[in-house]
């Protein structure tokens, strides 16, 4: 019974949350990781565009909400999603062609790709900020919980209790299938296909008759998707505020530079492994020794390190994987 | 040319000292830009009030009128504050200051400018706990309550609801940590446990690390030393949804109608205080106030109480030298005496010239205790049906 208590409580506390975190950081590294690999610079407005691409599924959102659609159990945000990741594939490629294809034509370093990128995130805050304003939005509408900690008390008899909500299942279930389906695209169709390829050798891939605006395309329209999905998940588990989706940005580039830029495997094992060190190595193991030995009764939290450092533990692991794997865990291209 | 300037510098000197038998100027130090700018102007047009009231009614030192001069604080730029003080004292000759807004900035100017030059500084809005030990020569007031107050009086609202362990978690900025570490010296010292003390970053992306901890730790309520709209309602809804806290307490920084939006009855039976008073003051201000500005603002009721202040102390001592007034601030602002209310400045004054001890009340209810200090009104508020209730006033 101890045992079963001491998972419960690590379950409650480590596991269920930092899963739900790692699979929102994966989606958005994942996005991160596709414009590296394949316009071959470092996104820094990737940020907003969750925020943008979760802005219009908020607005539609509220619109299903006003006409009385429903999924039930469900959030509304669910059906609107599709109409979130339509704006904001317009909007990348609007700003793909006012902006970056010029600087692709001239065939600009990468540091100068970065730095406009930044100019893009400036405005896409400012667009953000001027349609939904800096405050907090609240959207998520359905069942709460799958299953609530007082329900799973009663449930088994534990003293624990164990909280899944909604919006932790559904951002994992959704990374799997998103994530499933993205690798089936980029592995078995023709398009994903000459998407690797110009990844892999721009010159060789144009010899052999990849169309590159084509590919440029496509691979805006998936950021799009990839945003809008995870800025949508993670305005579902916490709530939607345009100033956190901008402070989100370092953990991804910390998911992505961990598993190794370029590589969307990689995204997705840095996504984890943030998300599990930040929650891991901060957390208070007190109640969970407590029931696994009943006799010791600890005088602190037996906590490694307070949780003032939990951005300190992310950034020691990024440091640690670029000194001894430069190209990070899953062999991405070198930063 | 010689001859023209001369002359009209003269006149000008001449102009000036015939002005300044019958004039009075105060300085109103606040951070007219930076980041208060969105509160600091009702804070200035609440002081300039009670300046205009009491220079309206002719009462005031036989008929002397007084003017405000504003100066710029910044809120964060020592340096600027400052200068901006040294011009206000040096060039405009004001004989006091109302002001500044910031604790960090107050400080400076206190002991940079007002303390070497003899200035009496009455601030509306710094609660830093380091103001009260600062060395002032008795200069310094302020008609808002050191944040060590509040803690104060959360720990005594807490024991009394014999909630014995508490857990802590506290943005990471000078309010927080000062209002959290106020809070676990005086519960500690009544006798209560603090399972732990531990800091937020304001708005980050997750918070299940803080809450994880927070629930190892446990204790009957968990207190969120934070702001509504940032990291405070993170932990609030981390906690809520993981089952770690089903009660809370707020401070100031928490208690408002965003709270009732983002959370609604979840919270019910959750406790919380922050600065208020149902003295009929507050009223009589916001009647007086009008239709000029948003009298609800925080610190314009402090803020015309640290104006009226100064002149009621000047017309006390009858003189309207620092050095002189100083000593009575005290005596004004602390019963016994007749109560004055705002809008009765003109009676307050006439009072005064006749004798008779007042006791100013003001729109906030100023008492003040050693060194120079509002004591503070808190309002006690518990959460039922999801909406905010006032329990009662301390």
């Amino acid at each position: 019974m101890d045992i079963l208590n001491a998972l419960v409580v690590f379950a409650n506390f480590v596991l269920v949350p930092a899963t739900a975190y790692g699979a929102q950081l994966a989606l958005g590294a994942l996005g991160v990781t596709l414009i590296y690999g394949i316009l071959r610079f470092s996104n820094f407005a990737h940020g907003d565009t969750m925020a943008f691409g979760a802005m219009i599924t908020i607005l539609f959102t509220w619109l299903f909400q006003s006409w009385g659609l429903s999924l039930g159990p469900l959030p509304t945000a669910l059906l609107a999603l599709p109409f979130g990741i339509l704006g904001c594939a317009l909007l990348l490629l609007a700003t793909d062609k006012v902006v970056y294809q010029f600087y692709r034509r001239q065939k600009a370093a990468p540091v100068i790709l970065v730095i406009v990128s930044m100019g893009v995130m400036f405005v896409m805050n400012g667009i953000v900020r001027f349609i939904i304003g800096v405050d907090d939005q609240q959207f998520a509408d359905g069942e709460r919980f799958i299953i609530s900690a007082r329900d799973f008390k009663t449930m088994t008899g534990l003293d624990e209790g164990l909280a899944i909500r909604t919006s932790q299942g559904i951002t994992v279930i959704t990374a799997i299938i998103v994530v499933a389906a993205l690798f089936w695209f980029l592995n078995r169709t023709r398009t994903g296909k000459s998407m690797r390829a110009f990844s892999d050798n721009e010159d060789l891939a144009l010899l052999s008759g990849i169309n590159p605006d084509r590919v440029v395309m496509i691979t805006w329209i998936i950021v799009a998707a990839l945003a809008t999905i995870a800025g949508t998940l993670y305005g579902l588990d916490k709530s939607f505020k345009p100033f956190t989706y901008f402070q989100l940005l370092l953990p991804i580039f910390a998911a992505a530079i961990v598993g190794g830029l370029g590589s969307p495997i990689g995204a997705i094992a840095g996504g984890f492994v943030i998300a599990y060190s930040e929650v891991m190595v901060t957390y208070a193991f007190k109640r969970v020794f407590g029931y696994l030995i009943p006799s010791w009764e600890p005088d602190g939290l037996i906590q490694l390190l307070s949780t003032d450092y939990k951005f300190a533990v992310s950034f020691a692991i990024l440091i640690i994987v670029l000194l001894f794997k430069p190209t990070g865990l899953f062999k991405g291209k070198s930063v | 040319m010689k001859k023209i300037l001369m002359a009209s510098a003269v006149s000008a000197i001449a102009a000036t000292s015939a002005f300044a038998d019958g004039d009075v100027k105060i300085g109103v130090l606040f951070g007219f830009t930076g980041p208060l700018e969105s509160i600091t102007p009702g804070m200035g047009t609440s002081a300039e009030l009670a300046i205009k009231e009491v220079s309206d009614s002719g009462m005031f030192m036989d008929g002397m009128t007084v003017t405000p001069v504003r100066g710029d604080s910044t809120c964060i730029d020592a340096g600027a504050a400052t200068a901006a003080a040294e011009r206000l004292i040096t060039s405009d000759g004001v004989k006091a200051i109302v002001g500044a807004a910031c604790s960090g900035v107050t400080g400076a100017v206190l002991s940079n400018v007002a303390v070497p030059n003899g200035i009496v500084m009455i601030s509306p809005s710094a609660t830093s706990p380091g103001l009260t030990s600062a060395e002032d020569n008795g200069l310094f007031f302020r008609t808002a309550p050191s944040d060590a107050r509040q803690g104060q009086v959360m720990a005594e609202i807490l024991m009394e609801q014999d909630v014995n362990e508490i857990a802590i978690s506290y943005v990471n900025n000078d309010y927080g940590k000062g209002l959290a570490d106020a809070l676990q010296e005086s519960f500690t010292a009544a006798g209560g446990t603090v399972t732990i003390n531990t800091a937020h970053e304001d708005q980050k992306a997750d918070y299940s690390a803080e809450v994880g901890a927070l629930a190892s730790a446990g204790g009957e309520r968990l207190v969120v030393v934070g702001y509504v709209d940032g990291g405070g309602s993170g932990i609030v809804r981390a906690a809520l949804d993981s089952g770690a806290f089903d009660l809370f307490h707020f401070p100031d920084g928490m208690v408002a109608n965003a709270l009732e939006g983002n959370f609604g009855s979840e919270l019910d039976g959750s406790t919380g205080q922050l600065p208020g008073t149902d003295s009929p003051g507050s009223d009589k201000f916001v009647e007086l106030v009008g239709d000029s500005f948003d009298p609800s603002g925080p610190f314009g009721p402090e803020s015309y109480d640290a104006a009226a202040l100064i002149l009621l102390a000047m017309q006390k001592a009858g003189s309207v030298e620092s050095a002189d007034f100083k000593d009575h601030i005290m005596d004004i602002a602390n019963a016994p005496g007749e109560p004055i209310y705002p809008g009765e400045l003109g009676k307050a004054l006439e009072l005064i010239k006749a004798g008779t001890d007042i006791d100013y009340v003001g729109a906030s209810a100023v008492e003040f205790i050693e060194p120079g200090e509002s004591a503070g009104n808190y309002r006690q508020i518990v959460i039922e049906g999801g909406k905010i209730t006032t329990e009662k006033f301390r």
